[in-house]
């Protein structure tokens, strides 16, 4: 049994799309170090970032057409890992290859499977439309090498009571910790959803719904395992439908968030924030933006400050780190529901074989 | 003279204890070993992987490799097949000697052979008891989704076994008794592979040597085109040869279990290596003169290099013909 602490098995975001480009690009995901980059045909290459030879990142040396050449020997490997040069010898040694990682671009990220690739199936990439959609606009941003472990961080997405604590002025409110809340869940995922009828609007959002009136507001925020999750959250004039459907007094904002391991206490941290109004306004887009990442003094500054502090604390307290509260209820499934993945790659499963009838099963 | 066993300095593997839980027969000549580590614990491995074995027969400690199976894994066993082979390096007689209870020492699973998902189209060629590492690739691939096609070479006793295994395959299987009825379909077999395809090969040399033939023939990129060594399979049957080290005046005979490079190191004639595969190159010594044949087992020299039969790779090739060698062991490099 490892201490691993997410599974393999998995697409996980390494980039934005537009940062890879026809260059060598290091990024460690997993524990595992990869160096990215863009083939002349727009496909991406993802390879462990380590020389066969003597292992000196393949990332310090350069791209030859869509082959990496070692910046040490020169030994070549194209986008499969297959070493396709050697130096001062005939013939290429042929146990001489770098791993290879399935990589697939999809709305507007770069996600790559650290796990065993024949299970690779990009119908399974987490489904991030909205960050493609054209109804709606904002600019997201990535905190990279964020010195939190991941799950932290889904903690932290899926009990948003820390609102009305880390980001009182903006976000926060006190009707959020007085409102109830569902947890949902199902063999992948996890729904919390929360009301709070009737109340005043936050600063951050009677500003987007451009008048201070009492608002239903939601939090709507769905977790997909291992480490993706959507926040569909707003305000509407309280009493105009919302809880029923109506948005159409309302403004709506999506949290898109994917969450990659990069070791066992940090991780990268891929985040957007699109609207559903004034699409076409830019200064919108930038106001949202700095809404969230400022200098330090936006919301996701503010938990940045907050989970890296809880890190530290985490690695030097010799206790249990968390006692739970009801709170915890979302974030105490998504952890299950991680643990089981990480489980079943660790056991291989019984029914594996049923599709081969094997002769060499054990016979009784 | 000093017998000892090779530390391979690429990847020191470590050693544990381990009890042969089971053999059974798959034919006359290829039997199935399972094997438990006393740790209960199995690590996970990738199609390819192979298993390291430390042996101890004829008076040496020796090290093989044997290809695993790929349903092993879920009862705590690893599970590989060996062929007998009588005129080879003595694994696979050891081994049939032993029986259920017999301690073993394992090393954990390694992949010198690995196969990647992303081409169009994989042709898979096996040669006998090379079946057992494309077993697990061609149901991997096949589970995947993946174009591929096997071409399974084979008289071994076992064949029945493995075409019954591989029948989910379908049509992307094709067994054939012997290489000259197979031959047609190898050939047929590259030249319609998908120009991004990769071909994965494991059986004798004859086997690899035709397919690389062939390979070259389509101006096919080589590093296309995956193997596997084990450090046997050559053309000619292990036998005694005698060596004489020009630069040091001694000579000595070299058994059939037994390699060069192990034998120079049994003498005390210090010798560079790596691989113990053929592949790497770094034993290579010069030919001086020879009588009877060089099989050169290695895959390290181009097929130009082997016909000058002017250096040869200690850790896999031999003399046959009951000959003898010449070398000198005072140089490393390259020279046209």
């Amino acid at each position: 049994m490892s201490n691993r602490g997410y599974p393999l098995n998995a697409w996980y975001a390494a980039a934005w799309g537009h940062e890879i480009q026809h260059r060598l690009t290091p990024r460690t995901l997993c524990e595992t170090d990869l160096v990215l980059y863009r083939r002349s045909d727009g496909q991406i290459a993802a390879l462990q970032d380590a020389c066969w030879h003597r292992l000196l990142p393949l990332s310090l040396g350069r791209l030859d057409g869509d082959s990496v050449v070692c910046g040490y020997h020169g030994l070549a490997f194209d986008p499969h890992g297959r070493c396709t040069h050697m130096p001062s010898q005939e013939t290429i040694n042929p146990a001489a290859c770098v791993r290879s990682f399935p990589v697939a671009e999809r709305h507007a990220l770069v996600w790559v499977w650290m796990g065993d690739p024949s299970q690779a199936d990009t119908a399974t990439i987490p489904d991030f439309h909205w960050n493609a959609d054209p109804a709606l606009a904002g600019r997201g941003g990535t905190f990279y090498s964020l010195q939190c472990e991941y799950r932290l961080v889904i903690d932290n997405l899926l009990d948003l009571t820390h609102e009305t604590f880390v980001h009182a002025g903006s976000i926060g409110h006190d009707s959020i910790t007085r409102a109830p809340f569902d947890v949902t869940h199902d063999e992948r995922s996890v729904t919390v959803q929360r009301w709070m009828l009737d109340g005043d609007a936050p600063p951050f959002w009677a500003r987007q719904l451009g008048r201070d009136v009492p608002v239903d507001r939601w939090h709507n925020i769905h977790f997909e395992a291992p480490s993706t999750i959507i926040g569909d959250v707003g305000v509407a004039e309280a009493g105009t439908g919302a809880p029923q459907g109506d948005r159409s007094r309302g403004v709506t904002g999506y949290f898109l968030a994917a969450l990659t391991p990069e070791t066992a206490t940090s991780c990268h941290y891929f985040w957007n924030f699109v609207r559903d109004h004034h699409i076409d306004d830019p200064n919108w887009t930038e106001y949202l933006h700095y809404a969230h990442v400022n200098d330090g003094q936006g919301v996701y500054d503010q938990d940045k400050a907050v989970l890296q502090a809880q890190q530290i604390a985490v690695s030097k307290y010799d206790r249990p780190p968390f006692y739970n509260l009801n709170i915890d209820a979302g974030a105490m499934w998504a952890r299950r529901i991680i643990d089981r993945l990480i489980a079943a790659e660790e056991t291989p499963p019984a029914g594996e074989q049923t599709s081969t009838p094997s002769v060499f099963a054990r016979q009784a | 003279m000093n017998p000892r066993s090779l530390p391979s300095v690429h990847t020191p593997p470590r050693w544990e204890p381990a009890t042969l839980a089971r053999c059974h027969d798959l034919g006359s000549d290829v039997r199935l070993f399972e094997v438990r580590p006393d740790s209960g614990a199995t690590a996970p491995y990738t199609p390819g992987s192979h298993l390291p074995l430390q042996l101890e027969f004829d008076g040496h400690p020796q090290t093989r490799h044997y290809s695993l199976l790929e349903e092993a894994g879920d009862a705590g066993v690893y599970r590989f097949a060996v062929k007998r082979l009588v005129h080879s390096r003595g694994g696979s007689e050891h081994l049939w000697q032993l029986a259920p209870g017999d301690k073993l020492t394992i090393a954990g699973p390694a992949n010198h052979f690995p196969l990647s998902f992303a081409n169009p189209e994989y042709l898979l060629i096996a040669g006998g008891i090379g079946i057992t590492p494309l077993y697990g690739m061609a149901l991997a691939l096949h589970r995947a989704g993946k174009r591929l096609r096997l071409i399974y070479v084979s008289r071994d006793s076992a064949r029945e076994h493995f075409a019954t295994a591989l029948s989910a395959l379908g049509a992307a299987l094709e067994v054939y008794p012997d290489s000259a009825s197979a031959a047609p379909a190898i050939q047929r077999a590259v030249a319609a592979l998908d120009p991004a395809g990769e071909a994965y090969i494991c059986g004798p040399a004859g086997l690899r040597r035709h397919v690389r033939a062939l390979w070259e023939a389509e101006a096919r990129p080589p590093w296309a085109l995956r193997y596997e060594t084990f450090a046997n399979g050559g053309e000619r049957p292990e036998e005694t040869f005698e060596v004489s080290v020009r630069n040091l005046g001694i000579s000595f005979e070299v058994p059939p279990h037994r390699s060069l490079l192990e034998s120079l190191i049994d003498h005390d004639i210090e010798a560079l290596y790596d691989c113990q595969r053929g592949e790497c190159g770094l034993c290579a010594v010069d030919v001086v003169s020879h009588e009877g044949s060089i099989d050169h087992r290695d895959v390290y020299f181009s097929a130009r290099q082997h016909a000058a039969d002017d250096k040869l790779c200690t850790c896999v090739s031999r003399i046959a013909g009951h000959g003898r060698v010449v070398i000198d062991t005072r140089r490393q490099g390259i020279r046209d």
